[in-house]
């Protein structure tokens, strides 16, 4: 019903067929008066080419990268750990739980702190700057 | 009614200990096959009346393979909870922390922090530039027919090996669970649950089986919950008191709360583990019917919050799997849970029985039995999408098709799929097919993860590099399982007789998965083919702001 994609192959004939006359009449017409684009078709070069695009690829990425490199690290830091130092994850901390099943219980931790960080970021950061890019190619927001 | 006739079907059991019972290998075991039935049945019954209800028999396309993309991020977080916890990781955790001890753990651990690669990396892109299957992301700028055949290939062996895997692990849960040990017997159960199943994904579609996800889920994770609350009282809720009870009652002692219980053998064993680590926790992201699940919200905030209770509902599900499997190692003997039929997988169903009685086995029962069948529902779904959508619609008939054939191919598809799946597990019961899930993972880190990852953030990634990736990694994780320990060479091996084996790791993972990114990285720089720049413009555009999804 609502937001159903659409398929790519039929979105692009008709994205050609509505960006050529454009082209070709630019200083003709008006560039809002572009006749054959319907309301769902986007200039999807320009929206990558904006600052306001540019800008929220950046801070999605410069957050998950290192997040997914961290957890990563630090799940094959557990693992390797596991394999290889028997004799260190078997110390005793507290009566007969040991390193191995402290750092287990932390690898839960972690990943539900991982997570409630970037619900955290998304909602800050991410989704403001994809409500206003999308408020600017003309989509409403529900 | 229901005891008194178990008791007359097996006379000795009830009076005597579980322990006298299970300790002589062929001694019917202290289960009520007509009360396991029953719970069972009430389930099917309740889940296919759902399924009946909510299925609106429209015959589109969003429909059947997205029930209309109307599902909350809660529901679908429920349901693809799930699609996650197969009866492997319910009674193949628990039971693998009973019996090897810490080593179990780990398994759990790799499929909670796989959550994350969806959360950060999937989830969100793939909801918006999607629409049914895999191949709509992999194909979205790439050349169409090539992309989607090889993106179906890979969606239907991963599925395919994933469900084998389960209708054989059926046929162990019968005879564990029904009393029934007969090849005839278990292979009528392997046909019953196969034809449930078909049933689920032919009336309910996308939707139906979405249910079925999400009710099985509760009551799993309920009764898990259930089970941990109460095993946690019998120990003055001490962790502690627990894992020492655990200990001294284990032949492995001290070592049962160490790692290397199980792959601690030999430097070849535990590379195996490092080997099986990377793959759970790359695999499990990219598995094609947990992609799949994405498309059934509204829109990537919805996917999000999918993550966010499919993670907490792990979380839960997986402490509860920790104190039960250490509970099972403290309350039953390790002998007893080996000598029982199905092994290390009886460790949690005789725990219930030692604790609640039969009626709490045959709940447990009943759930393992549910997870099952919703499980194969989903892979159903999901291989039968991937057929009709990529293969049909889009590389046979190029596009050019009517909603309603498509629907009805995929429909026919799920019947081939269940009758398949049906023979293939009657053929597979009783065999050591437990890597096929551990391949299925392996695959799906392979072939899928690279490709969706480069096609998603690398720019220049191209229809040759895809190709590459995906064939490259499917092939390596294949021919290195072909010549493993797997196949030949060990007396364990699927032909103990022959030795052609040179790879040494079981699970090829560790090797496969740089494969398949060097491959599309490769085939990328070295082929001529330029990436479609618009296309790549729009694929941005739209994975991250959903614009035109």
């Amino acid at each position: 019903m609502q937001n159903v994609a659409r398929s790519p192959v039929t979105t692009d004939s008709v994205e050609d067929t509505g960006q050529m006359p454009a082209v070709m009449f630019g200083g003709a017409t008006p560039p809002d008066r572009r006749p054959a684009l319907p309301p769902t078709e986007h200039d999807y070069e320009k929206i990558q080419g904006s600052s306001e695009f540019r800008s929220l690829r950046g801070r999605f990425r410069r957050f998950v990268f290192p997040m997914s490199v961290a957890f990563f690290g630090w799940y094959m830091t557990y693992v390797l750990l596991a394999a290889y130092a028997h004799d260190f994850m078997s110390v005793k901390v507290a009566g007969e739980i040991n390193i191995g099943i402290v750092l287990g219980v932390l690898q839960f931790v972690s990943t539900i702190a991982i997570m409630l960080t970037y619900v955290r970021f998304a909602t800050r950061r991410i989704d403001p700057r994809v409500a206003e890019i999308r408020r600017q190619a003309g989509v409403d927001e529900k | 009614m229901t005891t008194t006739e178990a008791m007359r079907a097996t006379p000795d059991s009830m009076p005597r200990g579980i322990d006298n019972v299970l300790a002589a290998p062929g001694a019917p075991a202290a289960v009520d096959p007509v009360l396991n039935t029953l719970v069972f049945a009430l389930f099917v019954a309740i889940t296919l009346y759902v399924v009946y209800r909510v299925s609106n028999r429209d015959r589109s396309t969003a429909g059947y393979y997205a029930a209309d993309s109307a599902f909350t991020g809660r529901q679908n977080g429920i349901a693809l909870s799930g699609d996650f916890l197969s009866a492997a990781s319910f009674l193949g955790i628990a039971g693998a922390i009973a019996v090897h001890g810490y080593d179990g753990f780990l398994y759990s651990i790799g499929f909670l922090v796989a959550w994350l690669v969806d959360l950060l990396l999937i989830a969100e892109l793939l909801r918006n530039t999607g629409r049914f299957t895999m191949g709509d992301v992999l194909g979205f700028r790439m050349k169409q027919r090539p992309v989607r055949a090889a993106s179906a290939t890979s969606t239907l062996i991963i599925s395919f090996f994933y469900m084998l895997a389960q209708m054989a692990g059926a046929g162990g849960l019968v005879a564990l669970l029904l009393d029934i040990h007969g090849g005839i017997g278990q292979a009528l159960i392997i046909g019953v649950v196969g034809l449930v199943m078909v049933l689920y994904v032919l009336v309910g579609g996308m939707k139906g089986t979405t249910w079925v996800q999400i009710i099985k889920a509760g009551i799993l994770i309920v009764t898990a919950i259930l089970m941990t609350v109460f095993l946690f009282g019998k120990f003055g809720f001490s962790i502690s008191n627990l894992l020492s009870a655990a200990a001294e009652k284990s032949p492995m002692g001290e070592s049962l709360l160490q790692p290397g219980g199980q792959y601690g053998a030999s430097e070849t064993s535990k590379l195996d583990f490092v080997s099986l680590s990377v793959a759970l926790i790359l695999g499990a992201a990219a598995l094609p019917h947990v992609l799949m699940r994405f498309y059934t919200v509204p829109n990537s905030k919805e996917a999000r919050r999918s993550v966010v209770w499919a993670t907490w509902c792990m979380a839960l599900f997986y402490v509860c799997t920790l104190v039960i499997g250490f509970g099972a190692a403290a309350m039953v003997s390790t002998d007893d849970i080996k000598a029982a039929p199905g092994g290390e997988n009886s460790a949690a169903p005789l725990l219930a029985l030692e604790i609640g009685g039969t009626l709490l086995l045959g709940i447990v029962s009943a759930v393992a039995f549910a997870t099952i069948l919703a499980v194969v529902a989903g892979l159903t779904i999901t291989a039968s999408a991937s057929f009709a959508h990529d293969v049909y619609a889009n590389v046979i008939r190029r596009g050019d098709t009517a909603p309603v054939d498509e629907v009805r191919v995929a429909r026919i598809t799920a019947v081939v799929v269940g009758a398949l799946s049906i023979v293939g597990g009657i053929l597979a019961n009783g065999q050591n097919i437990a890597f096929l899930v551990a391949l299925a993972f392996a695959v799906a880190a392979s072939a899928n993860l690279s490709t969706l990852l480069f096609s998603l953030f690398w720019k220049r990634f191209n229809t040759t590099g895809t190709l590459w990736a995906i064939y490259g990694g499917l092939a390596a994780c294949l021919v290195l399982v072909f010549f493993s320990p797997v196949v030949s060479g060990v007396p364990e091996s699927i032909f103990p007789g022959a030795d052609f084996a040179w790879f040494p790791l079981k699970n090829p993972g560790l090797v496969s998965i740089p494969f398949s990114f060097l491959c599309g990285f490769l085939g990328t720089i070295l082929s001529r083919d330029e990436a479609d720049s618009r296309k790549q413009a729009e694929m941005e555009v739209r994975s991250l702001t959903g614009i035109g999804a």
